[in-house]
């Protein structure tokens, strides 16, 4: 065997089982108040500052990190049924879901420890929100491309150009970006970029929104205009983001987001076939719940080798590929199931509804945070062909 | 996946290298590897497995027996060691004692039962059952009266039409006129032919995803020896991303088989949770055996289309172990009026309960 692939089958600890409770009774009661409609998926851009402060309030928000920086030093696996719940849920998390899953672990490990201290108990309260600064108008995928400028001044950087398709840059507090520092070499053509931690509301950033074909504003374009970055604000090594950027891949790539973004209409679909579904809705829907089953199995897996400190970079990769992939194509999947769904069905509207959000979403799926392409791409040389 | 930490796997695994190398037992004609091979299995107390001691078998653990069973997919080996081991299972489950030999299970189909008379003799057609013609002894569930017994029964009793299935392994059809059991013991309580099909899924979602393991293995070694266009076809962006979903398709085998085959070893009852694990792993190996198989032939091209290769010893394999005990379609349907029994909003808890 050229490469051995690792899936072992990992099951969740008893502490979780409490926790999924908790976290259940807590949306229940969320919910019944209104806060957010766990059948409007298409409302889950909307920004919740004080949901996000309530989840903080809970103690999950930075739940695996060291205590001394506001964190619960409690485990992926628990982090793991925080997120699928509020995923399942269509819970707003979109205030605090970057900073918690990929921001605040990037500070913990690169970032001074007054700026740790500052900022890291902030996001466990809930009350900051993060963006990634990565793609730019003419570097998406091949991200060391990158052209925006930091250019060293007195006790920092000058930042000049812009990013492009930010998502929630628009509520952001804080970006983590890469910007060039110096040029690429003959040698890497990936040197020369750097990470920076920017706070969003000081001057010289213009954020446009950027309307999507599901009609929501979730991402922008950034403009930076000799905006000053400090010193301290520099996150890691000079120039060799590269190195920094990849080692996080396996935590951002293998979360239940990867496939359960459009599962509401699964939900829906099974109760609109009712208790005594005809072969074809049988079927179909087995064969869809075994495809959901298996992909949740395969991320619960990838979370239990983190937590076991083990780095399973090309296991993550093809949870993100297939996921992604697999939430891509649910929809349309339901679609053809749905075709002979009795209309007097009682949620038939809320079903197409939901249909149709889910189909206009479904293209960005195998886009955001790392395409196919590029997935294909990493799984390929972990097999050695590359 | 290795299992460095399993002694027992690892017996097979070395079994297997020695014995039934691919290459060889591709070449040979008339089958002179069987003997030997089988002779070092039974030695090694691996077809008995999962019988315990007090039935006169190894009592391995389920754990260690599934790991034997990915071992054997892995090789695509023509010899009913999978089968004898599910047969010593189901015996042991009316505590009747396992003879030495081949074995095989009935009924393999969730279209077929098998009647128990009030005489004690046991009446039915069992089709596709694998490596029938080749079993001394068929351990069955049948139906009676009283619920469900399990019977060892003597191969020669029955009458067996003898057929191949799609990799040329027998699958067989088996007649019971009015046969009597060697051996007949009621069934635990709540035990029925639905838990022999079950079992026998997962056994073969087992292989199915070693299979695929080989599949990959041979797949990418290949696309790094064969030159095309002046290079190796492993720098294609398009075969590369074949592989990469191979792979794609391996890893959900590997995780819906392991996850199931540990969930059985845990003792668990036979929940619901416990048939999603089961079924889904069925059905979605099934599923990754037709895009696998097809990306490896692709990958491999004519050469991969002929007698000569082994590749069709995993391909061919893989592709009829879904028929085996329920294909993924008849497992889908289950699992789908299950879902729909239960209502749309105890889905996620099923998903989500373990």
């Amino acid at each position: 065997m050229t490469a051995a692939l690792r899936f072992d089958p990992i099951r969740l600890p008893a502490e979780c089982e409490q926790l999924r409770k908790e976290v259940r009774a807590f949306l229940a009661e969320e919910i019944a108040a209104g806060t957010f409609d766990p059948h409007k998926p298409q409302r889950e851009d909307s920004d919740n500052p004080e949901f996000s402060k309530r989840v903080g309030e809970r103690g999950w928000l930075g739940m695996t990190w060291p205590k001394k920086y506001g964190g619960h030093e409690r485990s992926f696996l628990e982090r793991y049924v925080v997120t699928e719940e509020m995923r399942v849920a269509n819970a707003p998390v979109r205030r605090f879901f970057v900073a918690d899953r990929q921001s605040g672990p990037v500070l913990l490990k690169y970032a001074p420890e007054h700026i740790k201290m500052d900022i890291l108990p902030r996001i466990c309260r809930g009350e900051v929100c993060f963006s990634i600064g990565m793609s730019e108008p003419n570097s998406g995928s091949d991200l060391f491309a990158a052209k925006t400028k930091a250019t060293k001044t007195n006790g920092g950087w000058l930042i000049n150009g812009s990013k492009i398709w930010t998502t929630s840059a628009h509520m952001a507090d804080y970006m983590i970006a890469i910007f060039r520092t110096s040029p690429p070499t003959k040698e890497n053509r990936r040197h020369g970029l750097t990470q920076f931690l920017v706070n969003m509301k000081k001057p010289g950033i213009t954020v446009n929104p950027i309307a999507q074909i599901t009609g929501q504003y979730e991402f922008n374009e950034v403009v930076f205009t000799d905006h000053f970055v400090p010193d301290d604000h520099m996150l890691g090594e000079i120039d060799s983001a590269w190195k920094q950027a990849t080692s996080e891949l396996a935590y951002e790539r293998s979360g239940p987001e990867r496939f359960l973004e459009t599962y509401y209409v699964l939900t829906e679909l099974v109760r609109a076939v009712g208790p005594k579904p005809d072969t074809r809705s049988a079927e179909g829907i087995g064969r869809l719940v075994a495809q959901l089953h298996t992909m949740r199995r395969m991320s619960v897996s990838v979370a239990g080798m983190l937590q076991a400190g083990k780095e399973p970079v090309v296991e993550a990769s093809i949870v993100k590929d297939i996921g992604t992939i697999w939430e891509q194509q649910l929809p349309h999947r339901v679609r053809e199931l749905a075709a002979f769904v009795d209309d007097s069905a009682s949620n038939h509207a809320t079903l197409d509804e939901m249909l149709g959000f889910a189909i206009k979403t479904a293209p960005k799926l195998t886009i955001q945070g790392g395409t196919t392409e590029v997935l294909r791409g990493i799984i390929a040389r972990g097999l050695g062909l590359r | 996946m290795t299992d460095a930490d399993n002694i027992v796997a690892e017996t097979a695994e070395r079994i297997f290298a020695d014995l039934a190398d691919a290459q060889t037992i591709n070449r040979d004609k008339n089958g002179s590897w069987k003997a030997p091979l089988w002779q070092a299995l039974t030695d090694a107390g691996l077809p008995l497995s999962w019988v315990p001691e007090e039935c006169d078998g190894s009592g391995t653990s389920m754990a260690e027996g599934f790991s034997v069973l990915s071992v054997a997919g892995r090789a695509g080996v023509a010899v009913p060691l999978a089968e004898t081991m599910l047969a010593g299972w189901l015996l042991a489950q009316a505590q009747i004692k396992s003879p030495e030999g081949m074995m095989t299970v009935a009924p393999a189909s969730p279209r077929d039962r098998l009647t128990l008379n009030a005489d004690g003799t046991i009446t039915g057609r069992a089709r596709g059952v694998p490596f029938a013609t080749d079993a001394k002894h068929i351990a069955v569930v049948a139906s009676g009266f009283g619920g469900a017994s399990i019977a060892l029964v003597d191969a020669s009793a029955c009458r067996i039409e003898a057929g191949l299935g799609l990799a040329d392994d027998p699958s067989d059809t088996v007649h019971f006129d009015t046969v009597k059991p060697i051996t007949l013991q009621s069934a635990p309580s709540g035990f029925d032919q639905n838990a022999l099909l079950l079992m026998g899924a997962l056994v073969r979602s087992q292989q199915i995803a070693g299979a695929l393991e080989t599949m990959l293995g041979i797949s990418v070694n290949y696309s790094g020896e064969r030159v095309a266009f002046e290079k190796k076809i492993s720098k294609f962006q398009a075969v590369q991303h074949n592989l990469a979903k191979l792979a794609g398709e391996t890893s959900a085998a590997l995780a819906a088989a392991s996850s199931a085959a540990d969930a059985f070893s845990s003792g668990a009852p036979l929940d619901d949770a416990l048939f999603l694990e089961a079924a889904a792993a069925k059905i979605r190996c099934s599923e990754a055996a037709e895009k696998g198989a097809a990306i490896a032939h692709q990958v491999l091209g004519a050469i991969g289309f002929t007698q000569e290769h082994i590749l069709h010893r995993y391909t061919l394999r893989a592709l009829a172990w879904r028929d085996d005990f329920g294909s993924e379609s008849y497992w889908a349907v289950e699992l789908g009026k299950l879902v729909a029994a239960r209502g749309a909003d105890e889905l996620w808890p099923l998903v989500a309960s373990r």
